[in-house]
């Protein structure tokens, strides 16, 4: 899948789960701020990424993924990985 | 302390309307809300018999974070406590700036557990559970929600009785106000309407199978009832003290005059006459009233053989030959278990306000202990000061309330 497809989807997803205009969802922009995510409802982040993308991230590593470009480079990076 | 405590706020979400209004017209012209729910057949039901719930979608009244929190049975309880504050003119500014407490009667939330165990069985991974799942799972959910919604700053109780449970919720919460202990509370009950929630109720063969004929299942005292009907939803009902209601120009609708309750330290399922007969006494002795007074009450009745011929005595006891109108509205709603305390106080209080008794649908043929009662299977116009309502449940848990139209 071309990265860019990737990220649309990414948006796609995270907009829906979390009620916020796909917009909003920029490279640059805070994770927590744009969805809104407290403590708790980080966890939901986790959960539907792993339900999506088979992947799972660790508490520790979801600690340094603070913008949504490192979330896609991440995720990405593991998901070619994971075909591979 | 003694205070006078009396309801300014109802609301309610039923299988026989969405609001107060809907509700009445249900109850004046005798409406069933049962339905035959095959998908409970295909699991293996002995009866699929249910009243008839839709789920409220509150996207757009609650954010995601709030809603992830709530089974079906808090959404229920949020629409009919919105519902309930709004009559009561009660705002959220209100709210934020007094102390309102929260007492409200549950005893399951079968739906959550099922599905986080599913999740858990099937991915080996807690975390896919989600973030609601803990908060969906306790027992206090409702009460949890509540609070958190409303910011509500007083007491933040859940009532687990049974099917006393929000009987309970209101007869507690008028202890607090009538020792000065809160000025306001919203009290009630939710019950959840799931297959989950009653698959093992339905599995001690407790249900009616008169599925051929669903709203002609739940029939309470009639001599060919064969077991209840599961319902649900929620109710709520405001109670502060009267001096609370007045300096806030609060419309008082009624006063709650007594509670009483009993435990009949007996059989699990099977309910006596005693324990029944010491709830009903101790509520009369606590309103302080002649039993000549009550013009209606609301029996718990839920349709089953025992439970309601044991009822029918207990009233029979305690009110002789004075032969008030006794209904059981749950030959409309089914049994609605947790929220049915509170429920019935509402169904009682329409009934009051609108100067009618609902009829006992399906109430053909007395046994040899409810003819000794005077129960109508036709509405009733009359006009009625004060009613008591019954509701007993499960290890035996009894409680009772009078009510009576506010006289200054």
């Amino acid at each position: 899948m071309e990265k860019q497809q990737f990220i649309d989807e990414l948006n796609q997803l995270l907009a829906e789960e979390f009620e916020v205009e796909v917009s909003t969802i920029q490279p640059d922009a805070s994770i927590k701020m744009t969805l809104a995510l407290d403590s708790l409802s980080l966890i939901d982040l986790v959960a539907v990424i792993e339900n999506t993308y088979k992947v799972k991230i660790s508490g520790p590593e979801m600690i340094h993924i603070k913008k949504f470009s490192e979330l896609y480079d991440y995720l990405y990076e593991r998901i070619e990985n994971s075909i591979l | 302390m003694n205070r006078r405590v009396v309801i300014t706020g109802m609301g309610i979400y039923s299988c026989l309307g969405k609001t107060l209004d809907e509700v009445k017209e249900s109850l004046y012209n005798g409406k069933s809300g049962i339905i035959f729910d095959p998908a409970r057949k295909e699991m293996g039901f002995r009866s699929a018999l249910t009243a008839k719930m839709e789920v409220p979608d509150l996207k757009g009244q609650l954010s995601r974070s709030q809603r992830v929190y709530m089974p079906e049975e808090a959404k229920y309880a949020y629409v009919a406590t919105c519902e309930a504050l709004k009559n009561a003119n009660i705002d959220m500014d209100f709210l934020e700036k007094n102390e309102v407490g929260l007492l409200y009667g549950n005893d399951s939330t079968a739906d959550a557990v099922v599905k986080s165990v599913d999740t858990m069985r099937e991915k080996k991974d807690t975390t896919l559970v989600g973030s609601g799942a803990i908060f969906q799972s306790m027992n206090s959910t409702v009460t949890m929600n509540l609070g958190c919604i409303f910011k509500l700053r007083g007491i933040n109780l859940t009532v687990s009785g049974a099917c006393a449970s929000s009987s309970h919720a209101i007869g507690l919460g008028s202890l607090l106000i009538k020792w000065g202990l809160q000025d306001c509370i919203v009290c009630g009950g939710a019950q959840e309407v799931n297959p989950f929630s009653i698959g093992s109720f339905d599995g001690i063969s407790a249900f009616s199978v008169r599925e051929d004929d669903p709203t002609k299942a739940s029939r309470p005292f009639d001599r060919d009832r064969d077991g209840l009907v599961p319902g649900g939803g929620a109710a709520t009902v405001i109670i502060e003290s009267y001096e609370h209601a007045v300096k806030r120009g609060a419309p008082i609708l009624a006063e709650v005059i007594g509670y009483g309750f009993s435990s009949n330290g007996d059989h699990m399922s099977q309910p006596n006459v005693d324990g029944p007969s010491r709830s009903l006494q101790m509520a009369i002795r606590e309103a302080g009233i002649d039993i000549r007074t009550i013009g209606y009450l609301n029996a718990h009745a839920t349709s089953t053989p025992v439970g309601d011929r044991q009822e029918a005595k207990a009233i029979y006891n305690v009110f002789g030959d004075h032969r008030p109108e006794v209904t059981s509205t749950k030959a409309m709603t089914g049994h609605e278990m947790w929220m049915a305390g509170a429920s019935e106080v509402v169904y009682s209080m329409l009934m009051m306000q609108n100067d009618f008794i609902a009829p006992n649908i399906n109430f053909e043929n007395p046994d040899e202990d409810s003819a000794k009662l005077n129960i109508p299977n036709k509405r009733v116009e009359k006009s009625f000061d004060t009613f008591l309502s019954n509701s007993f449940g499960f290890g035996g848990t009894n409680s009772t309330l009078i009510v009576k139209k506010f006289v200054k």
